[in-house]
């Protein structure tokens, strides 16, 4: 059962999943806005990439990008409309979007509507994934630690407070939607490549609950825990497949649990860094010797 | 015309039931400010109550019916108890509390699967099938008993809310939590309440639902567009979810009717965008402030 092939294709799998996750991550995590439809972003990644790949014979890095692209353009749009909306109802827009998206491509029989569109190109492999991965990461902790993810930061804190003190509330929330939609985007790219199969109803909205349950269970604001978090909740239900049915039983009680029980997830608002390594180390050395 | 006229009268029939289901939503929303989203799983389980009352414990329909409201209210109840409190308990900002809602969705929808199996049920045949004529009109006895029984709780319900001592105490409530609490008024009571309210008709509904049509645990997904019926009225407010829910009803009839039943419910997540870019507090619900 434990074959690398198998558990090459989990890792990919969550490797796929870490890209939508990460986005979310700067949008929940650091800047405090839900979102309900970052499925429909995946898969207006996934199908521009498709599109580019089959119908025009673009190379996979060129197509996804463009797929990255074409979410974000739609996160701005969206956004545009909706960023100024107060409370859960610009989560309740996001649903709406994301539904509206997967509804469209069910009717549009040019990419197969809702049976689907399989022969897709298979070019997404462990170590592209891992390579995006990695940049992605790197970028997102730039993102997070340069004055605009700090800006970013205090909106969630406390928005009327940021706009006092001179921070375009409005636009640090928009490049927030943007890059965690072009996030989504090159998820879906790849998950397209990588299944060589697109069919709307892989991004429904359990889809997109599913991803914000990822980065609440890994803990808002630490790219650390989406890490851990993804690594975990995209294994967790391979390794329970056995149980088939029960699976989602024991995810919804998962979810129930943390919310009510652990909020702060698994690394709320830490990083595992190297300096958090040293941290801990030190502490843990003075503990040891305080207690001789 | 004639045809029109026919699609009205499906069309308000369907919104009735819409509009029982809405209702659950707005209750709690406008106590605790957030969407239950496990209401769905309520109206599901509502569904199969009133089947199994029915087919295996052969109860006469009407028993079998106020039991299932009975049933789901204390499921409502629990709910509460299990996923929300916790989180009251200590304040948690209203993500959380649509986070955990989503988790008990995602139980209780699997748990049906696990248990019961995600087979098609149907109900027996209460009603006959056969038609009222009203001159070329043709009426269905179980469109006319679901518009009937909807009406008269929901008339219930805005007697209840409007004119008793409990219902002044649930608008007092959801005007402002603390002060009614210092007022005197048990607010943890009151919760208790709304959702054992809401889980009742949630109940009713089902049953009325699965009649309709048939049983199966993705009725969540038909509930969802009940809760943007909620939406398009006005979070918070009762008369809101009934107007919503029946505009909602006719608009989709018309749109199966003289476009293409596709398209139906596409035209409902768009009227939800819609309604947020143009009107977010809805149709009656109150013009939320900033909190800050």
């Amino acid at each position: 059962m434990l074959s690398w092939y198998y558990i090459k294709g989990i890792l990919t799998l969550a490797g796929i999943y870490l890209l939508p996750v990460l986005g979310l991550s700067l949008l929940t995590g650091f800047t405090g806005l839900f979102s309900f439809g970052h499925a429909g972003f995946m898969a207006i990644g996934g199908y521009t990439t498709a599109f580019m790949m089959v119908k025009l014979n673009l190379p996979l890095i060129p197509s996804l990008i463009i797929g990255g692209l074409f979410a974000a353009l739609a996160s701005f749009i969206i956004g545009k409309l909706t960023l100024n909306l107060k409370g859960d109802y610009f989560c309740i827009a996001t649903l709406g979007f994301g539904e509206a998206i997967r509804l469209i491509l069910d009717n549009v029989q040019y990419f197969g509507g809702a049976r689907g569109w399989p022969g897709l190109p298979l070019k997404t492999t462990l170590t592209t994934v891992v390579i995006i991965d990695i940049i992605a990461v790197i970028l997102l902790r730039n993102i997070v630690n340069s004055r605009h993810g700090r800006n970013m930061i205090a909106v969630r804190e406390e928005e009327l407070a940021s706009s006092v003190i001179g921070i375009n509330v409005f636009k640090h929330k928009m490049m927030s939607l943007i890059i965690s939609a072009f996030y989504a985007g090159l998820g879906g790219g790849l998950l397209a490549t990588y299944l060589g199969f697109l069919q709307p109803k892989m991004f429904s909205l359990v889809r997109s609950t599913e991803l914000t349950i990822i980065v609440i269970f890994g803990g808002l604001g630490s790219i650390t825990g989406s890490v851990v978090g993804t690594l975990i909740l995209i294994a967790l239900p391979e390794i329970l497949r056995s149980f088939a049915n029960w699976r989602l039983v024991v995810y919804g009680i998962i979810v129930v649990f943390i919310i009510t029980a652990r909020p702060e997830g698994l690394f709320g608002g830490k990083e595992l860094s190297f300096n958090f390594l040293k941290g801990l180390f030190k502490r843990s050395v003075s503990k040891a010797r305080g207690e001789n | 015309m004639l045809n029109f006229l026919q699609q009205l009268i499906n069309g308000l029939s369907i919104g009735s039931v819409y509009a029982l289901m809405a209702v659950g939503y707005s209750l709690v929303y406008s106590i605790m400010n957030f969407s239950n989203f496990a209401h769905g799983g309520v109206i599901m389980f509502g569904a199969y109550f009133g089947f199994f009352f029915m087919t295996l414990y052969k109860f006469p329909f009407s028993v079998a019916f106020i039991a299932s409201g009975i049933a789901a209210a204390i499921l409502a109840v629990l709910v509460e108890r299990v996923a929300y409190r916790p989180l009251r308990n200590r304040r948690a900002p209203f993500l959380y509390f649509i986070i955990s809602a989503m988790g008990v969705s995602i139980f209780l929808e699997n748990i049906v699967i696990a248990t019961i199996g995600p087979n098609f049920k149907t109900y027996p045949e209460v009603f006959s099938v056969q038609p009222i004529k009203l001159g070329s009109m043709a009426i269905g006895r179980i469109d006319l008993m679901m518009f009937v029984i909807s009406a008269v709780c929901l008339a219930f319900l805005i007697y209840l809310i409007d004119f008793t001592k409990i219902g002044k105490a649930i608008q007092a409530t959801a005007y402002n939590m603390r002060a009614s609490a210092l007022m005197g008024i048990n607010t943890d009571m009151i919760i208790l309440i709304v959702f054992g309210l809401g889980g009742f008709l949630a109940g009713l509904a089902g049953v009325l639902f699965g009649m309709k049509y048939t049983v199966y645990p993705q009725i969540g997904n038909i509930t969802l567009k009940s809760f943007i019926a909620a939406v398009f009225g006005g979070l918070g407010s009762i008369q809101g979810a009934v107007i919503g829910s029946i505009l909602l009803g006719i608009i989709e009839t018309i749109t199966s009717g003289y476009i293409s039943s596709q398209y139906r419910d596409l035209i409902a997540f768009a009227l939800l965008i819609f309604i947020l870019i143009v009107r977010p507090m809805g149709l009656m619900g109150k013009v939320t402030e900033d909190k800050a």
